[in-house]
């Protein structure tokens, strides 16, 4: 069995929006990475940006300053 | 084989289409439809190329724009999709039947419709459409340039009515995208519908349509979207709103390749060059016996379209002529413009279109030149 480990997970309202906030995060060098949305979420787009929840405190001020566009944001453990 | 038929297709393309075309066979998933590497590939393509598409049209958002297979295909969702059946609609006898036909269904379903002239050389004549306008006129349907004349319209000039009324303006880019400069902001374009083969040179089956923030059309096609997949409802955010199924994914790549190309040399720097190809063309002719030319000629800022006849012989016998004698590619007939035709005078004649590439040479016109000459002197 996998360790679980708590990750921030963004969703977004259709692919051009992940794509442009990944984007953004590889300019900004914001962790993550793009996954299939997990079951617990409901979104307009099928993919998500996770970021380890120990890491997000450091880059929420850079998504807020950066009007980085999302749909929501929830604590998981994937 | 010398190549003058760019209005019809760009079959003179930078090698680079063609290679991102195949790397796209090789690399690319279904994008939007996973999380792995060969889809998300895709998608980071197609979001590379809206921005890159917005940039060219000065769009500040690239979700606004969608991907459609060619220009018929956006103008079909922008009139079905904005144009309901009690509207009245101004569109304009340089339309192509791309515009014509889907506004003549909309007819058939109680829109109303009307055809602002144009003059003897084609000219729009903008001083009718005040006149035109009604208290239930919705949209002005209206072509950037003629696929026949090449005469470009003066978006300002419509533009100033469509903004002080409160009209949608829906534009046909087909013959301008690429090879004349479009500001969606500047010349107040609500809807700007192009095709992705002709003036940005990528493959066919490419295309796409811009909505400005605010509209909403009702989608031609409803079905996947990779998401929601529980729901009835097709969803409605942009783009995936206007982009049911599988995308073109490596037409797409091939237009982004071609965007690139045409960001590099400047749409100044690509305009210049064919309309310097068309006058020479034009210029050429002028001593031609019976050679006779159409459209505004000496206007400042024309699409590279020369369209004759000579005397009054079948414009599908010249260009067959000039295949057969000379293997020069050129269009006859009525090119999907019949309105113009009858403008024109040349409903049973047609005429032969010459229309001229970034990637024409002046030899290319001189050997043109030369073979309506001889056409025309037997």
């Amino acid at each position: 069995m996998r360790e679980k480990k708590k990750y921030m997970v963004l969703s977004f309202h259709s692919t051009t929006e992940a794509i442009s906030f990944e984007k953004q995060c590889i300019q900004d060098q914001i962790p993550g990475r793009l996954i299939p949305i997990p079951r617990e979420i409901t979104a307009g787009c099928g993919l998500a940006w996770r970021i380890p929840a120990d890491e997000y405190p450091s880059c929420r001020q850079m998504i807020q300053d950066r009007q980085m566009k999302y749909q929501d944001i929830t604590e998981l453990s994937l | 084989m010398i190549y003058l038929d760019s209005s019809a297709t760009s079959f003179l393309k930078p090698p680079q289409v063609a290679h991102a075309v195949c790397q796209a066979f090789q690399n690319m998933g279904n994008a939007g439809r996973g999380a792995h590497a060969a889809t998300l590939g895709a998608s980071r393509m197609l979001y590379d190329t809206r921005e890159k598409l917005a940039g060219l049209f000065n769009i500040a958002d690239p979700a606004r724009i969608c991907f459609t297979c060619n220009a018929t295909e956006s103008l079909n969702i922008a009139v079905h999709g904005l144009i309901c059946g009690g509207d009245h609609v101004i569109t304009t006898v340089c339309e192509h039947n791309s515009v014509l036909r889907p506004l003549y269904a909309k007819e058939q379903e109680g829109a109303s419709l009307s055809i602002l002239p144009a003059d003897e050389k084609g000219r729009i004549i903008y001083e009718r459409l005040e006149d035109l306008r009604r208290e239930d006129t919705k949209a002005v349907v209206i072509t950037h340039a003629s696929n026949l004349t090449g005469n470009v319209t003066d978006l300002l000039k419509i533009s100033a009515l469509t903004r002080r009324y409160g009209l949608l303006l829906i534009v046909d880019a087909s013959q301008t995208a690429g090879s004349i400069p479009i500001d969606v902001e500047e010349m107040g374009i609500d809807v700007l519908c192009f095709t992705g083969h002709k003036g940005l040179m990528g493959p066919q089956g490419t295309g796409g349509i811009y909505v400005r923030k605010g509209l909403s059309p009702r989608p031609l096609k409803v079905g996947g979207s990779g998401v929601h997949s529980f729901d009835k409802m097709h969803p409605v955010d942009m783009p995936t709103a206007l982009e049911a199924g599988t995308l073109n994914g490596h037409g797409i790549a091939g237009l982004n390749a071609a965007i690139d190309f045409i960001n590099e040399t400047g749409v100044g720097a690509i305009h210049e060059k064919e309309d310097a190809l068309a006058r020479r063309f034009i210029k050429g002719m002028a001593d031609i016996p019976q050679v006779i030319l159409y459209g505004d000629l000496e206007a400042d800022l024309r699409a590279p379209i020369v369209s004759l006849n000579i005397g009054d012989v079948d414009s599908a016998f010249v260009s067959d002529i000039l295949w057969e004698d000379y293997e020069i590619c050129v269009r006859a007939g009525a090119h999907c413009a019949p309105l113009m035709h009858h403008a024109l005078g040349t409903v049973g004649q047609g005429a032969v279109r010459f229309s001229f590439s970034y990637f024409n040479t002046e030899d290319e016109v001189d050997t043109a030149i030369r073979a309506i000459r001889e056409i025309a002197e037997e």
